[in-house]
C-alpha cells in the first residue's frame, strides 16, 4: 500500500516568514522572561518587606547618662510603652528584657560578662494592626518629644519608601510583560497576513476544492505553533543563563534587606510557562487572523 | 485497466435542476458586461458542451457556477440554493459537490501527484486509508500510475491536465465543470478522458465541458450551450462529419 506523507497543503517551506517569526518570538520571550523574573523577585521582596512593615516595628530608647542604677532609663522605657499603648493602631507592646538584648549582640561580642556592663539601648517590640497601622512618622515625632532618646527604628520608615518604589518597579515589569505580549501577537498577525498574501492562489485552490476556513486556519496555526515554539524555546534558553548569572551576583548581596533575592524552583516553573504561553499565543493569533482574513474572501 | 471501484461513494442529487441562472450579468470592475442576461437550467444528469469563441466568456460563466465570483446582476441557484446570497460558511459544503478542471490546471506545485488528487478528499475529512485506496486506482486509470510521487513542475502539460481531471472527479461530484480538459493531451488520451466523463455522467454527475475541440464535440454529440456576444443560446448536438 502506498503511504501518504501528511504535510501542509500550503507551500510554507519557501515562506520568508519562516525566519522572521521565530526570531521575533525568541526576542519577545527573552524580554518577557526577564521582565517576569523581575516582577517575581520584586513581588517576593515586597511581600517580605510588607510583612515586616505591617507586622511589627521596634522602638529604641537610649540609656540615660549618669544613671548607674538604670532607674531613669527604666522610667523612660515605661513612658514610651504607655505612649505606644495609647496609640491607635498599636496592638501589642513588649519591652525586651536585658537577657534578650544581650542575646541579640552576643554573636558579635561573645558570651562574656562584658555585655551586661555595656550601656545598651533598650528595645521595645511593637505589634501594629495590618488593617489600620499608625503613621510611623507621627509616632516617631511624638515619642521623640515625650521621651528623651527615644526613636522608632527608622529603617522601617525608609523601607516603606523602598516598598513604594518597588511597587512601581513591579508595575513597570508587568507593563513590559503586557507590551511584549501585544508585540508578539502583532508580529504573528503581521507574519500570518503576509503568509496569506503570499499563498493567496493556493488558498483559492483549497477554497475551490471545498476547504473550510478552519482547515486552512489550522495549517497556519500548526505552523505558527512550530515556528513560535522553536523561537520561544530559543528565547528562554538565552534568558535562563542571564537569570542564573544575575542570581549568582545577587547571592553576594544577600543578607538583611536583600535576603531571598534569587528565584525559587516555583519561580522557575512559572518562568518555564512563558515559552509555552508564547507558542500557544502564536498559534491562537495565527488561527484567528486566518479566520478573520478569509471570512472576507469569496 | 478499469478500477473495480474507482471513486468513493457519492450522494444522489435530489434536485432536478442542478444549476439555474436567471438574467445573469457579469462585468469586471467598471468595464462592459461580458455576460448579459444569461438564463439557463442544467438538469440533473445532463451532459453539455459549452462552446464559443475565445473571449466569449466561457471561463467566466464556469467561474460563476463553481462559485469563484458572484454575478453583477441576476440570480444563480446551485442545487436549489440561492448562490447569490449564500453565506461564506455555506460555500465549502456546496463547492464539495462541484468538481472543476481549470484550463491552467491550478495544481499545488509543492505537492506530489498523489497529494494533489487527494486534496478534495482531505479537505472533506475522508480517512487516509480510504484516500490511499482510491487515489492510486484513479491515477492508474488516467495513465499517471508511474508519476504518483512526481510534483507538477516535473510533469508535462498533458500529465498536469490529467492530474487536474483526477482531482476534479475523485470525490464523484454532482456537477463537473471542465474548462478545455482535453486541450493538452493527444487524441487517445482525450478519448479516454471523455469516456471517464461519460462514465461519471452515467453514474449521475451533471457535466459541462467548455471546449474548442470541434471533432470531439461532433464525435460525442452532446447538446451545446453556445456563448456569443455575451448571450447564451442552447443548441442541439453538432452533427457528426460524414
Amino acid at each position: 500500500m502506498i503511504r501518504f506523507r501528511r504535510r501542509a497543503d500550503l507551500p510554507f517551506d519557501h515562506d520568508a516568514t519562516a525566519a522572521f517569526l521565530p526570531a521575533m518570538i525568541a526576542m519577545m520571550v527573552f524580554l518577557a522572561t526577564l521582565a517576569l523574573s523581575g516582577a517575581l523577585v520584586l513581588d517576593n521582596l515586597l511581600s517580605r518587606w510588607n510583612r515586616d512593615i505591617k507586622g511589627t516595628l521596634t522602638v529604641q530608647v537610649l540609656p540615660a547618662e549618669s544613671d548607674p542604677s538604670s532607674k531613669l532609663t527604666r522610667e523612660r522605657v515605661e513612658k514610651a510603652v504607655r505612649i505606644l499603648e495609647e496609640t491607635p493602631g498599636v496592638t501589642q507592646v513588649r519591652p525586651l528584657s536585658a537577657q534578650e538584648l544581650a542575646a541579640l549582640i552576643e554573636p558579635w561580642l561573645g558570651d562574656s560578662g562584658l555585655v551586661a556592663d555595656l550601656p545598651l539601648p533598650r528595645l521595645i517590640d511593637v505589634t501594629i494592626s495590618e488593617d489600620s497601622p499608625p503613621s510611623l512618622e507621627g509616632l516617631a515625632a511624638r515619642l521623640k518629644k515625650a521621651v528623651p532618646g527615644a526613636s522608632v527604628d527608622d529603617h522601617r520608615i525608609w523601607l516603606a519608601r523602598v516598598v513604594r518604589l518597588a511597587d512601581g518597579l513591579e508595575m513597570l515589569a508587568k507593563a513590559v510583560m503586557v507590551l511584549v505580549t501585544l508585540a508578539a501577537a502583532a508580529a504573528v498577525v503581521f507574519a500570518t497576513r503576509a503568509g496569506l498574501s503570499i499563498h493567496r492562489q493556493s488558498i483559492e485552490i483549497l477554497h475551490l476544492v471545498g476547504a473550510r476556513d478552519g482547515y486552512i486556519g489550522r495549517q497556519y496555526a500548526l505552523r505558527a505553533l512550530t515556528l513560535g515554539g522553536g523561537g520561544a524555546a530559543a528565547g528562554f534558553a538565552l534568558a535562563a543563563p542571564v537569570l542564573l548569572g544575575l542570581g549568582a551576583m545577587a547571592k553576594t548581596l544577600e543578607g538583611g534587606l536583600l535576603a531571598e533575592i534569587g528565584l525559587s524552583p516555583a519561580h522557575w516553573a512559572i518562568l518555564a510557562a512563558v515559552p509555552v504561553a508564547a507558542a500557544l499565543l502564536a498559534m491562537a493569533s495565527a488561527f484567528l487572523t486566518v479566520l478573520g482574513t478569509l471570512s472576507r474572501m469569496l | 485497466m478499469k478500477p473495480e471501484r474507482p471513486l468513493p461513494g457519492r450522494r444522489a442529487p435530489v434536485e432536478s435542476a442542478i444549476v439555474r441562472l436567471e438574467n445573469v450579468g457579469l462585468r469586471y470592475g467598471q468595464g462592459n458586461e461580458i455576460l448579459r442576461d444569461i438564463s439557463m437550467v442544467l438538469e440533473a444528469g445532463s451532459f453539455r458542451f459549452l462552446t464559443g469563441d475565445s473571449g466569449a466568456g466561457k471561463s467566466s460563466l464556469l467561474s460563476l457556477m463553481y462559485l469563484a465570483r458572484r454575478p453583477s446582476r441576476g440570480r444563480i441557484e446551485m442545487f436549489g440554493i440561492d448562490a447569490t446570497r449564500m453565506s461564506h460558511a455555506m460555500l465549502p459544503r456546496v463547492r464539495r459537490r462541484i468538481g472543476v478542471v481549470f484550463q491552467d490546471f491550478r495544481l499545488l506545485d509543492h505537492l506530489t501527484t498523489l497529494d494533489n488528487v487527494a486534496l478534495p478528499l482531505r479537505v472533506a475529512g475522508v480517512k487516509e486509508s480510504e484516500i490511499a485506496r482510491h487515489v492510486p486506482e484513479l491515477l492508474h486509470w488516467v495513465g499517471l500510475g508511474e508519476t504518483m510521487k512526481a510534483k507538477p513542475p516535473e510533469l508535462s502539460g498533458g500529465e498536469k491536465q490529467r492530474i487536474a481531471i483526477a482531482r476534479a472527479v475523485i470525490n464523484r461530484p454532482d456537477l463537473l465543470l471542465a474548462d478545455e480538459p482535453t486541450g493538452n493531451v493527444d487524441d487517445r488520451i482525450a478519448q479516454r478522458l471523455m469516456h471517464l466523463f461519460i462514465e461519471l455522467n452515467r453514474l449521475g454527475t451533471t457535466v459541462v465541458i467548455a471546449t474548442h475541440n470541434e471533432p470531439l464535440i461532433r464525435r460525442f454529440g452532446f447538446p451545446r450551450l453556445h456563448l456569443e456576444g455575451g448571450g447564451l443560446v442552447t443548441l442541439g448536438p453538432m452533427e457528426a462529419e460524414p
